[in-house]
């Protein structure tokens, strides 16, 4: 498996919504390259056959009754917000961008 | 009379419902203690004394008018800071959620408050629980009470810390990976990761969902199976909650025995990066066993092997997912909303400020597996592994009634020394992974001090899921095997603070 280069970081970093500094980009990437490294050895075992495992219950469509029940109240739904405004979040600009 | 700190929770409730000490009493005494040596320890983000005062009351008020208590009424509880609670800060270790108060209560902090369990305050972690130490709080490390200059684990080291410096008799925990049973073992305490399932996520911060899963620490077996007892059972605010009766722990711990059990000695558990005290623990706890009317066998789970690198592109995956919730809009901080910057810059912005390095390898690490090309190489292969480690304790579950192992591969390691090395770090958990990964039960109950450097050392008990009774059943046996040849807790013999 190849090692992951300082331009794959970089992108990871923007995937992942992270503004990362320049020093901080070449200390991960060189960090993230040992970890795949070593855990690039799960391809070692041969599991062709093998269904793969997501979730230790086997569980599908667990449902409720489809009832009203008491939620949060506006207030309490905005209580941790860094901005609101009418009852609603603020937010920054979304529009206007590339 | 010993002083009301060091009582168990047994002891305790049964001491309040007496009559001979009032919960207010209890609890001031806990919150006394926080005050004396907390300073030192740092096991607590957050001490909410009014709180705490106020439950107490609550309690002594009940038993005024008559009302029967519950087993755990007006016993003292430390509760990781992962878990809501409502208009009481809640920040996850992390600077993303300082000053949160969460507007709803988890499953277990409402299940906790209907016990009459007093909820004296947060406990330090991990941010986000990720991490092996404790060293990845974004409030400063916490410091094992047997060596203040050692880790606790992770990441609840919090908890761990708390109970064993007598800052509460319980705690509360979650383990994706060990961050119950590793701490335990390093701060000579009893942690359990339930069967997955067993103890409702709802109101957990998430990490890793198909991993996470809460659980009791205490300093004694039974005071955690009754602490088990509390927070376990079906809840329909978590899909993933198991709606089947809890398995009778408490009654397990109550009649401690492992005669004609036959336990297995997982044979991978072993051997290069094993540190010599832990290994001779670990073989005396196996001669007990035998003594108290076990039969050994070992057992080889070879994918066990696997297990490690599964986990780190499991979890990270699932947190990279879970934790695109810190966006900055809705809750938590907010960074560089100057009217110049675009929200996704804004977003970008806050959770560079906001996680710390583990958190942004972790992420960076899951979205790297998560992604095209690389999905089924790194993710689907380490989804398949679960697969294969799952029927490799299918097997042994076969074979044995209960798996055995360290807990951890060495004891407490000095703060700062692993702090920048996660590959270092992550070895803290090899035994544990694998029962996060099937989705089993597991416990960690202290075996004693390694010759080396006098710190503790943790026995690991695994049984099948929806068996954590066997748990309780064989860690009493041990607990009270181990109590008549050292004469006393081995909590006694840790240096005062």
């Amino acid at each position: 498996m190849p090692g992951i280069t300082r331009e794959e970081v970089a992108h990871l970093a923007r995937l992942s919504r992270l503004e990362l500094g320049a020093e901080e980009l070449d200390h991960l990437a060189a960090q993230l390259d040992d970890i795949i490294g070593a855990v690039a050895r799960v391809a070692e075992v041969a599991a062709d056959d093998i269904p793969p495992t997501s979730h230790p219950l086997p569980l599908t469509n667990v449902m409720r009754p489809d009832v009203v029940r008491p939620g949060l109240t506006p207030e309490e739904a905005l209580s941790g917000a860094p901005a609101a405004e009418d009852q609603r979040f603020r937010v920054p600009r979304i529009l206007g961008e590339e | 009379m010993t002083e009301t700190i060091r009582w168990t929770a047994a002891e305790t409730a049964s001491a309040i419902a007496d009559g001979k000490v009032t919960a207010v009493e209890v609890a001031q005494a806990h919150l006394d203690r926080i005050e004396a040596v907390d300073a030192e320890v740092h096991a607590y983000l957050h001490v909410d004394a009014d709180g705490a005062l106020a439950a107490a009351k609550a309690v002594d008020d009940a038993r005024a008018r008559g009302d029967r208590l519950g087993p755990l009424a007006g016993v003292p509880l430390a509760l990781k800071d992962v878990f809501t609670t409502k208009g009481v800060p809640t920040t996850c270790g992390s600077r993303m959620l300082e000053g949160w108060r969460p507007p709803y209560d988890a499953t277990v902090t409402r299940r906790l408050k209907d016990a009459g369990v007093v909820i004296l305050g947060k406990t330090n972690m991990d941010e986000f629980a990720m991490g092996s130490s404790t060293e990845n709080s974004a409030y400063g490390p916490t410091g094992n009470p047997w060596d203040t200059t050692k880790v606790p684990g992770g990441s609840g080291g919090g908890s761990a810390a708390a109970i064993a410096s007598f800052q509460a008799p319980l705690a509360i925990g979650t383990d994706t990976g060990g961050s119950i049973r590793q701490p335990a073992a390093l701060t000579g305490t009893v942690g359990v990761k339930p069967t997955y399932g067993g103890v409702s996520r709802y109101g957990l911060v998430a990490f890793s969902s198909s991993l996470d899963q809460g659980g009791p620490c205490a300093r004694t077996v039974l005071d955690a199976a009754l602490l088990h007892e509390a927070i376990a059972g079906h809840d329909p605010l978590d899909s993933t909650s198991i709606d089947a009766p809890v398995p009778n722990v408490v009654e397990a711990a109550r009649s401690g025995s492992v005669r004609g059990m036959r336990v297995g000695v997982v044979k991978e558990f072993a051997g290069e990066g094993y540190q010599a005290g832990v290994l001779a623990r670990f073989a005396e706890a196996v001669e007990l066993l035998r003594e108290l009317g076990a039969e050994i066998v070992e057992i080889s789970c070879p994918n066990f092997t696997y297990a490690m690198p599964a986990y780190y592109l499991i979890a990270p995956s699932e947190a990279s997912s879970n934790l695109a919730r810190f966006d900055a809009m809705r809750y938590g901080l907010r960074v560089g909303d100057d009217g110049e910057h675009s929200a996704e810059e804004v977003m970008s912005l806050t959770r560079e400020a906001g996680f710390g390095a583990e958190v942004k390898r972790r992420i960076m690490l899951g979205t790297y597996a998560l992604s095209s090309g690389y999905y089924d190489a790194y993710y689907g292969q380490a989804q398949k592994v679960r697969t294969l480690i799952t029927r490799d304790f299918e097997a042994a579950f076969g074979q044995v009634d209960v798996l055995v192992s360290p807990t951890t591969p060495t004891t407490a390691f000095p703060i700062g020394e692993r702090a920048d090395d996660p590959m270092a770090m992550y070895l803290a958990d090899l035994c544990t992974i694998p029962s996060n990964l099937a989705g089993n039960a597991a416990m960690s109950l202290p075996c004693g001090l390694a010759d080396e450097d006098g710190l503790p050392v943790g026995l690991q008990i695994i049984a099948p899921a929806m068996a954590d009774d066997r748990l309780y059943r064989v860690g009493a046996a041990v607990e009270a095997g181990y109590l008549s040849r050292w004469g006393a807790p081995l909590l006694d013999r840790a240096p005062a603070l």
